[in-house]
């Protein structure tokens, strides 16, 4: 007779679809607080601080540098090699540090999760939000070298597609977001998923095209064991597009397909969405399971 | 009337698996899977059985909340208490949100907020006030809301000092009462406190009780209180819900339930003191056999009282106090040791305290038992409630007399004889 006189429900299963997104709104304070603790605390008690978000991705790119270009002679055409790998290391490691930092979500704060309730979203968006600023660090070393090349003769300009860079790393905050929750969620259930996804991310940065063009690659795959044309793999694989996409807009080097727009932009949207419905249908009762 | 209803639980139950997630869980998984693709109910939820730790279970499903139904009216103060394990951590997990229920729903008028552990998501790094900023915003309050109350706060905590050092430079007792100082001034319309609250001094508990008096009186806010303390549940709470393996065992008046309650739940002939600090246990002997005791009026009686290591550390104890009370709650029997100064013994870890009382002739019925010790008059600790005694009446007068309640609380056989008239 009352029934819909009450504010506030809490009963077993929600619409699947009801993603409480005002709650989350009215959280919005704590999520930037989030934000703010992740950034404030990053540095204490280290000594070299950010520098060890330089440190990496200029050693990979090296290493890199030497193996592909060097070794296994990839031609990386107009651009410096250590450029072109370094534009693809930094880009990949911010999804990388989004993907393995959200992934584990209920298991690192199931302390905090046991004992109050906030809409439980808020901490793996509040991960993907700090991750910009080591991405900016390494976007920024990544500047100081291209400035470098630049001013020692080497012909590299951005293209005006530019623009689009905010846009393409919100797509990998959203994919690596999406798949964090998705792997979270069943990780509350089954472990076995850690031990995958911490060398699944190797695997995936392989075949993701970092260190080479995304065109060599497909062409090689083309042809693969007397015949067989596997480039459907890199075709497939929304984060090789991004990166040959950032490639394109940072370097003005190799090319962009229609096809990879679209079906990049539509990969990104379903994998996050799926990432929220699954995230919230588990946040109810993953305390129950971990 | 009906609004006067904040918040109502109906047919509430929490299942939960026992054992571990192994190969089983994914066929289980499927099971389920398969049962909701096809329309039909859940088949695991029509197993388990009651939550009973002691009993070994058939089923690996059990419920740990099995149709729980009550209401809780704006402005009162319910009491939730049961013994370990009756399922009154599971239904504050349900009502903070932290897990959700397996079937039943909780409708509610008002924000419920639940302090179930005070510092959650305190990080070390930070200075206080950041922490303040944080912790209150994980409770639900917003910047602004944390904003105009940071001087309170800050003040009620007493951490001025200190307020922009790191959060890891505090002593325990300062985190604590930051803690706290952010969870008191949290203005949710259902309060949902555990008993969690207790750790702490003295002065933290009165201060934090004092605290949860004045959300309900002044401010007139629900709270529901969890705690196996029946002196804080019967100063606080105005309604009380007993639960028992998971179901509602009675609810009511907070007295007659907290009686209840001690009826029910403490033992005879042996108490095992988990909240004690210096007893151990206390076990209740007829003679001097093992044999579960059957005490008539007029038996001996004899008590054995084991104390922790602690007690030699702390040293100076220099008595130990027995007293019984009736059904009434009324003290009728006094005993210590050092009233009579014929205990020249000590008080040891090492050494089990034996009273021996000689003829107990106390009225048939049932006694609770306090023990307290002390040092130079000042009791160090009071356990209540601890242990009963049914005392029967057996043929006191060996003639089939009885004497009722009504006629006193000490029977006596006195030597009745003629004088001579000179």
């Amino acid at each position: 007779m009352q029934r819909d006189k009450w504010l506030f429900e809490i009963s077993p299963k929600n619409n699947l679809f009801d993603l409480n997104l005002k709650e989350v709104w009215q959280y919005r304070d704590l999520l930037m607080l989030f934000v703010k603790r992740d950034v404030v605390t990053l540095y204490k008690q280290t000594i070299l601080g950010p520098l060890w978000y330089l440190i990496q991705p200029l050693f990979t790119s090296i290493i890199f540098t030497l193996v592909f270009n060097t070794i296994a002679g990839i031609s990386t055409g107009q651009i410096p090699p250590f450029l072109f790998n370094l534009a693809g290391v930094t880009v990949w490691n911010y999804f990388k540090e989004c993907l393995t930092a959200t992934s584990d979500t209920f298991k690192t704060n199931e302390a905090i999760f046991g004992k109050v309730y906030f809409p439980r979203v808020i901490m793996p968006m509040s991960i993907v939000i700090s991750n910009l600023l080591k991405f900016g660090i390494q976007l920024f070393i990544f500047i100081c070298f291209y400035l470098y090349y630049y001013f020692n003769g080497y012909e590299i300009t951005p293209n005006t597609y530019i623009l689009f860079f905010p846009l393409l790393i919100i797509a990998m905050g959203m994919i690596g977001l999406g798949l964090g929750m998705i792997i979270s969620s069943m990780v509350t259930k089954y472990r076995d998923l850690t031990f995958l996804v911490a060398f699944g991310v190797q695997l995936l940065m392989y075949l993701s095209a970092v260190m080479y063009p995304l065109d060599l690659m497909r062409e090689k795959l083309g042809n693969v064991l007397g015949g067989k044309d596997l480039s459907w793999i890199v075709d497939l694989n929304p984060i090789a597009h991004l990166i040959e996409f950032s490639r394109f807009i940072l370097l003005n080097d190799g090319d962009y397909s229609t096809f990879g727009i679209v079906y990049t932009t539509l990969f990104t949207i379903a994998v996050f969405f799926l990432g929220l419905l699954i995230f919230n249908k588990t946040e109810k009762t993953f305390i129950d399971t971990i | 009337m009906k609004d006067d209803i904040i918040l109502k639980v109906e047919n509430l139950s929490k299942q939960y698996r026992l054992g571990t997630v192994g190969t089983g869980t994914i066929s289980h998984d499927f099971n389920r899977f398969l049962a909701r693709i096809r329309g039909k109910e859940d088949p695991y939820l029509k197993i388990g059985e009651s939550n009973d730790r002691a009993s070994k279970s058939e089923s690996e499903y059990v419920w740990a909340l099995k149709d729980i139904n009550f209401e809780v009216k704006r402005g009162e103060v319910l009491g939730i208490i049961g013994k370990n394990g009756a399922g009154k951590s599971t239904l504050l997990k349900i009502l903070s949100k932290v897990t959700g229920p397996t079937t039943g729903t909780i409708k509610s008028n008002g924000r419920i907020a639940s302090l179930l552990e005070v510092g959650t998501g305190f990080h070390p790094e930070m200075t206080g006030k950041e922490n303040i900023f944080l912790n209150g915003a994980i409770l639900g309050m917003t910047k602004k809301e944390i904003q105009a109350k940071l001087d309170e706060i800050v003040s009620f905590s007493g951490c001025e000092r200190y307020i922009d050092t790191p959060v890891k430079r505090y002593s325990s007792g300062m985190k604590v009462r930051l803690a706290f100082a952010v969870a008191a001034h949290l203005e949710p319309d259902i309060l949902v406190v555990d008993e969690v609250l207790a750790v702490g001094d003295a002065e933290f508990q009165k201060k934090a009780i004092g605290k949860m008096q004045d959300i309900s009186n002044t401010d007139g806010r629900t709270v529901l209180f969890v705690s196996h303390d029946m002196g804080a549940i019967r100063s606080l709470c105005t309604k009380t819900i007993m639960l028992d393996d998971g179901l509602v065992y009675a609810k009511g008046q907070t007295d007659e339930i907290i009686s209840e309650y001690l009826n029910k739940s403490i033992s005879s002939q042996s108490a095992v003191l988990e909240n004690s600090k210096y007893i151990e246990w206390i076990k209740v002997y007829n003679q001097e056999s093992d044999n579960i005791p059957i005490i008539n009026i007029g038996d001996e009686l004899i008590l054995r009282i084991k104390f922790t290591k602690k007690i030699n550390i702390y040293g100076s104890i220099d008595y130990c106090f027995i007293g019984f009370e009736n059904e009434d709650q009324r003290r009728v029997l006094s005993i210590a040791t050092h009233m009579d100064r014929s205990f020249n013994g000590i008080f040891d870890s090492e050494k089990i305290l034996e009273c021996k009382i000689m003829n107990l002739n106390l009225i048939q019925g049932r006694y609770k038992l306090m023990l307290a010790i002390g040092s130079k008059n000042e009791n160090i600790e009071i356990n209540r409630d601890l242990i009963f005694i049914d005392i029967h009446d057996n043929n006191f007068y060996d003639n089939g007399f009885k004497i009722n309640k009504n006629q006193g609380f000490i029977l006596e056989k006195p030597k009745w004889r003629n004088i001579e008239v000179k």
